[in-house]
């Protein structure tokens, strides 16, 4: 067991390193929810449930643009706190800007030692040394904090980008020397990309020495992943070298937790009561190198369903992850979009709502209401409803037909969707569906 | 009996023919509005025209009372004035033909001259469509002050004086009246009976019963039946008119119960349309299309040309409520007041498409089988170079992809970047490109219209 090494960096228990700035923890009498059962540790003193920080609720300001609704969130961090929920995952892009900023606000209402941040050098439009040491520092000043518990080099794909981000502009350095500072307690970087990536990312391990690795796993990525390095093969390389994962995506952008009925029927069969979401975090807490499963909650009640399968964890049985695993093959026959709707592609300079687009066919072929042609049961009146919801769920000028193909947000996909062309795809679907000559 | 018919088969048309402007059910009852009399007549429907005026002629002016919206509008003023003043009364007065004939007049000239503001005004049923349209899908400016000023109007002067608007101002009205003078069956009184109590009299919202001479204005009566319930000796008859006697026995006492059926019809225009929700997320904020300057108007597929559309044109805005692209746009020049035209900016006018030519009932878009637009050009496109980001060297042709005729190609200009080129011979002028093309407020490709279609 090569926990050492991690309980080391993770800092646990650590006293005294808390800023003296700190906003004492006191205001928060009532306890927002009892809890029953203790919340599930793979690693000791973090919480296997972490709270990812990019799709918290956004209602209207006062000047009309969107904002995080910090009410609902700090509403959320106090129940998610009060069960043992301490590992919070956010990057300095998420939500408009505006996660890192949320997620202060709201934990900074408690000591520094009982919450343990993960943020992101997410230094994508400009890498230069001085932009990533900005970023850096602004998210200790948010948290008025002197040490990041996580610190991550956000979404690399390979070896190539590895350098052209980090190690050509003389930032890994100084994020080494940070680590060695004490500054930052574990440094590792969150990965999408191919087999070929990720092996060269593990060959410089033993330079860097990796203290985690976030990795994008669930039962469908697990065996069945569309064009990235199956989960299955990263887990096995990060488990031979003794690294903690951190899962991302483990509901593949929720869609995980509202499964296509055929599929749905078969995990209810099973436990009628459990909800959807439920196995699919099981199936990643059931493999021991994983440290923390984060679930991007929305909410309150997407985290009440959360605290019931972790606050008494049951890991699967050797028949239930093959079960799972099976499942996770059949649901790629589905052929859905892989969109996880994370808004990185987000905005389309030419204003295509895209995750609106990809997140409207998806549910379509999930719930069944997708329209296969005229010999369908039930065609006309499919047909109606499909092309009205269309228009109700995306406004006129953000649909399909506009995209123009101009490719600028394919590099930001982290799941590699070749949007323009999906776009086409769907537009042209769409297309012959008016026209009735499907 | 025949006052609860009528009140029934009226609130029927009120009802659906709401509906219509509201956008609903074209398909099942679209032919109320074909049976309105002057779209009829614009639409040289003789099957609708001849049956209408046979109905008056047989009848009387039931039209009036049960087919025409406006006129059903009325009677549910009336209806509402007497619930809250149950002493108010009408009073008889003499027929205006002056100003019937004088207003009958005017309009025929401004038909036949082409004033369509004129025609449009006072045509009665375009009138209830663009005041139900104001309703249900509000737009400020003129398209919301005319139908405005027409509901003040026909409210105000049917509380004060009735049908006083059908009896001496509406133009179908004075037309159906030379029929209905002359009408087969018709409400007559029994002076042998009648003991002048004048209930009938002053009840009479057409002001058209005179209890002196005992006589009936045959010409100004809309046949509502509501005297019927307020004579108390039976005096009053819906019988022949050129039979020698009356009958002695009359049946079915109707009065009592009155349901008030249409109460509420008015209401459902208001419903407003649902409200398209926004996403979260970051949008880059796209401004919103403006129309281009078009060398001429662009009027729908099947309409000719735009002298035939705007002649025949009686603006009640019935194909505005069924264009499901939302291209058919209220048009606030004086010259086409209340017309319809064509904008591309909210939606394109689609291939598979027809339901303007379906629901015009004045025969002003002709009946378009679907297909058939292929087969016709309203307008054609051209490129603005200037704006068209393809020229920047933006991965564009969004209008070549999209246009349904193939008259785009994209070709390499002398930069080498890949342009939009317009075959005017094969451009029908929908406005697929002018609607997809990513260039906002104005449109880099936009379509003129054509004067006169031309046929491909």
């Amino acid at each position: 067991m090569d926990r050492r090494d991690f309980l080391k960096t993770a800092g646990l228990g650590v006293a005294g390193a808390a800023a003296a700035s700190l906003i004492p923890g006191g205001l928060h009498a009532e306890a927002p929810q009892a809890s029953t059962g203790t919340m599930a540790q793979n690693y000791p003193g973090v919480g296997l449930l972490g709270f990812g920080c990019m799709r918290w609720p956004m209602i209207k300001g006062p000047d009309g643009k969107d904002i995080i609704d910090q009410a609902k969130v700090d509403e959320m961090v106090d129940l998610a706190l009060a069960n043992g929920v301490n590992y919070y995952d956010t990057s300095p892009v998420y939500l408009q800007g505006q996660s890192e900023e949320a997620a202060a606000k709201a934990l900074n209402r408690y000591p520094r030692e009982q919450w343990q941040l993960a943020t992101k050098l997410s230094n994508f439009a400009d890498a230069s040394r001085a932009n990533s040491l900005k970023m850096y520092r602004r998210s200790l000043e948010l948290f008025q904090t002197d040490y990041i518990d996580y610190y991550l080099l956000h979404s690399i794909s390979g070896a190539a980008e590895f350098r052209r981000r980090f190690e050509d502009t003389g930032i890994m350095k100084d994020l080494l020397r940070e680590k060695a500072a004490g500054h930052i307690r574990a440094l590792g970087f969150s990965f999408h990309g191919t087999r070929e990536g990720f092996d060269e990312l593990m060959a410089l391990h033993d330079k860097y020495h990796w203290d985690f690795v976030q990795i994008q796993m669930n039962y469908v990525d697990w065996n069945h992943a569309v064009r990235d390095a199956n989960a299955s093969y990263m887990y096995d390389e990060l488990d031979k070298r003794e690294i903690p994962i951190t899962i991302m995506e483990p509901l593949r952008g929720g869609r995980l937790a509202d499964l296509p009925a055929p599929l749905a029927d078969q995990l209810k069969s099973r436990e009628p009561s459990r909800s959807l979401a439920s196995w699919a975090f099981r199936f990643c807490g059931s493999y021991p190198r994983v440290q923390c499963i984060l679930s991007g909650m929305s909410y309150i009640d997407h985290l009440r369903d959360n605290l019931e399968t972790f606050l008494d964890f049951k890991p699967l049985t050797e028949e239930e992850l093959a079960f799972l695993d099976k499942v996770g093959g059949d649901f790629e026959k589905y052929r859905m979009i892989p969109c996880t709707g994370c808004q990185y592609c987000m905005p389309c300079p030419w204003g295509i709502d895209i995750p609106g687009v990809f997140k409207f066919y998806n549910d379509a072929i999930g719930d069944g209401t997708y329209v296969s042609g005229p010999e369908q049961e039930g065609y006309a009146r499919m047909r109606r409803r499909y092309l009205a919801k269309y228009d109700k769920s995306i406004p006129a000028a953000r649909q399909a037909d506009h995209c123009i193909g101009c490719g600028v947000c394919v590099s930001h996909c982290p799941q590699r969707i070749r949007i323009p062309r999906e776009m086409r795809r769907i537009d042209s679907y769409i297309e012959s569906l008016k026209q009735e000559t499907l | 009996m025949l006052r609860t018919i009528r009140i029934i088969l009226a609130a029927l048309f009120l009802v659906g023919i709401t509906l219509l402007f509201v956008g609903i059910g074209l398909d099942w009852w679209g032919w109320m509005a074909k049976l309105q009399f002057l779209p009829a007549c614009l639409a040289l429907n003789a099957a609708v025209i001849a049956g209408v005026l046979v109905l008056s002629l047989v009848l009387g002016r039931i039209y009036c009372s049960v087919i025409c919206p406006l006129g059903v509008f009325q009677d549910l003023v009336i209806r509402i004035r007497r619930t809250v003043d149950r002493k108010h009364s009408f009073k008889w007065h003499r027929e205006w033909k002056w100003l019937r004939y004088a207003v009958l007049a005017v309009f025929l000239i401004a038909l036949i001259a082409g004033v369509q503001v004129i025609v449009a005004l006072l045509a009665p049923y375009s009138a209830y469509g663009r005041m139900v349209r104001a309703i249900a899908e509000p737009v400020w400016g003129v398209a919301l002050i005319v139908p405005a000023v027409t509901f003040v109007l026909i409210t105000v002067l049917a509380w004060v004086s009735g049908r006083e608007w059908c009896s001496s101002v509406c133009p179908v009205g004075t037309v159906l009246s030379l029929f209905s003078r002359f009408s087969l069956f018709r409400p007559v009184i029994d002076a042998d009976k009648c003991i002048s109590c004048r209930r009938c009299e002053k009840d009479c919202k057409a002001s058209c019963i005179d209890i002196d001479t005992k006589k009936i204005d045959y010409s100004r009566c809309v046949d509502c039946f509501d005297c019927f319930g307020d004579c108390k000796v039976d005096a009053l008859k819906y019988r022949f008119a050129y039979a020698k006697t009356s009958e002695a026995k009359s049946s079915g006492p109707d009065r009592g119960r009155r349901a008030f059926l249409a109460g509420s019809a008015l209401l459902v225009g208001a419903a407003a349309r649902a409200q398209v929700k926004k996403n979260d997320g970051g949008f880059a904020a796209i401004k919103d299309k403006v129309d281009p300057e078009r060398s001429e108007t662009l009027v729908p597929f099947g309409a000719g040309s735009v002298k035939d559309f705007y002649g025949s044109c009686t603006a009640c805005g019935l194909c505005v409520s069924a264009c499901p692209n939302h291209v058919l746009k209220v048009s606030t020049d004086p010259e086409h007041l209340m017309q319809p035209y064509m904008s591309y900016t909210d939606g394109y006018c689609r291939p598979e498409c027809n339901e303007c030519s379906k629901a015009c009932p004045t025969g002003a878009i002709e009946r378009l089988e679907r297909g058939q637009k292929a087969t016709i050009s309203i307008g054609i496109a051209r490129v603005d170079y200037d704006l068209c980001v393809a020229g920047r060297g933006v991965h564009c042709g969004n209008c070549a992809r999209h246009c349904p005729s193939g008259a785009i190609r994209m070709v390499e200009d002398a930069a080498g970047h890949r342009i939009p080129v317009v075959n005017e011979e094969q451009c029908i002028g929908c406005g697929a490109c002018e609607f997809l093309c990513p260039s906002r407020p104005l449109s880099a490709i936009t379509v003129n219209g054509l004067s006169v279609h031309q046929s491909r």
